[in-house]
């Protein structure tokens, strides 16, 4: 390979401005694929996290209550109610637990008493969302430690963590004490934490008790209304759900159809960031066959003295594929270069009002790499029709001019 | 001047080239097909200084790029040290055409991205050996024997047309061909130069036993060749001995 990357690299170096334009042009198309890529990746990952920072993977309810019609009679009409839905317990939720996490797919699993109330404190009162829980299984669905924002991270008989919204609202600080009502009971807690769940609507209504509390309080003693669980991997969720529907009478609902407006708005934006990628890339390619073609043909003598000297077909071709090669090297390793910097002055400099980045973005090495890979080998392929009409040239012909 | 009677009377058991009856047409197979060389034949001995003259149109550098193996004769055999040459194998036309050929063109034709150094090591490059190893030794003594020791490193554009010439010659002898090809080498130089490079070409021929087979347009130069070949419309119109002038 002496010869023809000795050739190929001074071949270039005597298309100085050439050679500058088109190494100029790789960088340019390479800088925009890593950085809209790396800005995508970034942007998605910080909304799935968001997204699944205070939500199960899946959650397990009770199977909706249907009306069932007594068969009616050949030739009568019958007007068919929905029924409400009250709430209810999981049938059977104690045995279904180690059920659950036997699949193997379920990381955790985690039993809830769940349902309405209202909080108040004096005059004010809101309404909001009762979470029973058992809070160490709980933390390993939902890191809600990692969560609070005042307070202590416990639970005990008499205690609650709510929202940081709804501390507001009602004015209230860590030691104060609330009154809880629901249909049936009535109750006084002790706040001993403040928790942001990253919402401001989980944070209005959210509020965190024991779950025997919860359960007297909706009056569904010993009972769950839902049973959550996290999972291996986020985008089997969907999967995972079919199949254990299948284990009893119980309702699974993924995160991704409770989410399934996100989930569309992401998959457009990876079809859109696909097709600004490959149509970048098309362009950088075409711009290096369309250099390497000119050259060729500015070329023709020196291509037709080498070969005359000896040169073999095979050389001048690779010749030309080689430069194809550097010149995609060349301006992905440049590229890849101006997109980090763009990605770092991106997180440097675009501050939320808080002066808090805006999301994290980070530039993979491996993006880099693949992206580098690419660009060589689409540039030593952009180099094949110009390698060979460098190789068919006649030897003969190319000499007289 | 007296009648050549070469291969056919002396000696000579296996000429260093053989050409029997090669034609060559142009545009073959079409309307406007033209029959450039009507069946040329002749031989050349290993060593001889040949000029090979004639008009314009006669068809000298057709039979250059023949004998160069640069284009296929459309009849007609040619073989080097009594071997065919097979056109339709490219790549031992390339692996012949390294070993045994050195060419000279008109217009220098060096590689302008290359040093004068770098353009006589050319072939070596193309070989598989490098700029840096035990060939470069060979490749300055070759600059130096046409002259050119103080411009080993400069560029074809910083160098005179006659120092250029200097530089394809040396470059067209690296290999140490059996035979030398150069078309019309002094065409675009002045006389002194002119009289420069071929007395160069004559030395190299005289030390080294290479041949050489010069078309040329210049009478005065083709009397000072071991050998005149005239070619007129395609045919060999006169093939004489020559005792050259000095």
């Amino acid at each position: 390979m002496g010869f023809e990357l000795t050739v190929a690299l001074r071949f270039l170096r005597e298309g100085r401005f050439q050679s500058f334009l088109i190494v100029g042009g790789v960088m340019a198309g390479v800088a925009v694929v890593v950085y809209i890529s790396a800005l995508i990746l970034g942007l998605q990952a910080n909304t799935i996290n968001r997204t699944l920072g205070a939500q199960a993977h899946i959650v397990i309810k009770p199977q909706d209550e249907v009306v069932r019609t007594q068969q009616p009679a050949e030739g009568t009409l019958a007007v068919v109610q929905a029924r409400a839905q009250r709430l209810r317990s999981i049938d059977n939720w104690q045995p279904l637990m180690p059920a659950l996490a036997s699949d193997p797919d379920v990381l955790a699993v985690s039993p809830m008493a769940s349902g309405a109330a209202i909080a108040v404190r004096g005059e004010a009162s809101r309404a909001v969302v009762l979470f029973g829980v058992e809070l160490d299984r709980y933390e390993r669905i939902v890191q809600l430690s990692e969560k609070l924002v005042r307070g202590s991270f416990r639970l005990n008989a008499g205690e609650t963590l709510i929202g940081t919204e709804l501390a507001k609202d009602l004015g209230l600080d860590v030691g104060d004490r609330l009154r809880v009502l629901t249909s049936s009971a009535n109750d006084l807690f002790q706040i001993v934490g403040i928790v942001d769940l990253g919402s401001r609507d989980l944070n209005r209504r959210a509020l965190y008790l024991p779950i025997r509390t919860a359960q007297n309080l909706l009056a569904i003693p010993g009972g769950v209304t839902n049973i959550d669980l996290r999972i291996r991997e986020i985008f089997d969720a969907d999967r995972v759900a079919e199949r254990l529907r299948g284990i009893g009478p119980i309702n699974a609902e993924s995160w991704m159809s409770t989410n399934s407006q996100l989930l569309n708005a992401l998959s457009a934006q990876s079809v859109s960031t696909t097709m600004i990628r490959v149509f970048v890339s098309i362009v950088v390619l075409l711009g290096i066959a369309s250099v390497l073609v000119v050259s060729v043909v500015q070329k023709r003598k020196e291509i037709g003295i080498l070969r005359a000297i000896g040169a073999s077909r095979g050389q001048m071709t690779r010749v030309f594929l080689l430069q194809g090669a550097i010149v995609g090297l060349a301006g992905s390793v440049l590229g890849s270069l101006l997109a980090s910097g763009l990605v770092w002055a991106f997180t440097t400099f675009v501050r939320t009002s808080a002066g808090a980045p805006l999301f994290n973005i980070a530039v993979e090495p491996e993006l880099l790499f693949t992206s580098c890979a690419l660009a060589t080998v689409g540039g030593t392929l952009a180099a094949v029709a110009p390698a060979l009409r460098a190789a068919r040239l006649d030897p003969a012909q190319a000499i007289r001019i | 001047m007296h009648a050549y009677n070469g291969a056919a009377a002396s000696p000579m058991p296996t000429p260093l080239l053989r050409l029997d009856g090669i034609r060559k047409t142009y545009g073959l197979g079409t309307a406007v097909a033209v029959e450039v060389l009507h069946g040329v034949s002749f031989r050349l001995a290993p060593g001889e200084f040949t000029a090979l003259i004639g008009p314009s149109g006669s068809g000298k550098s057709t039979l250059l790029n023949v004998i160069g193996l640069l284009e296929p004769a459309s009849s007609g055999t040619i073989a080097y040290a009594g071997q065919p040459i097979d056109y339709t194998d490219e790549a031992t036309l390339t692996r012949e055409r390294a070993k045994r050929l050195g060419f000279v063109f008109q217009f220098h034709h060096l590689l302008p991205a290359f040093t004068a150094l770098e353009n006589v090591l050319m072939p070596h490059l193309i070989g598989g050996g490098s700029f840096r190893d035990e060939a470069r030794a060979r490749a300055v003594a070759l600059l130096e024997a046409v002259g050119l020791s103080r411009a080993i490193d400069k560029k074809p554009n910083e160098l005179s047309g006659g120092m250029q010439q200097r530089v394809a010659i040396a470059r067209a002898l690296f290999h140490r061909p059996a035979l030398v090809l150069a078309d019309e080498p002094t065409g675009n130089l002045d006389t002194h130069t002119s009289d420069e490079v071929f007395a160069l070409l004559r030395r190299f021929n005289r030390e080294h036993g290479t041949a050489f087979l010069i078309v040329t347009h210049d009478p005065r130069l083709a009397r000072r060749c071991d050998r005149i070949i005239e070619l007129v419309d395609g045919q060999i119109a006169r093939d004489v001995a020559n005792t050259p002038d000095a």
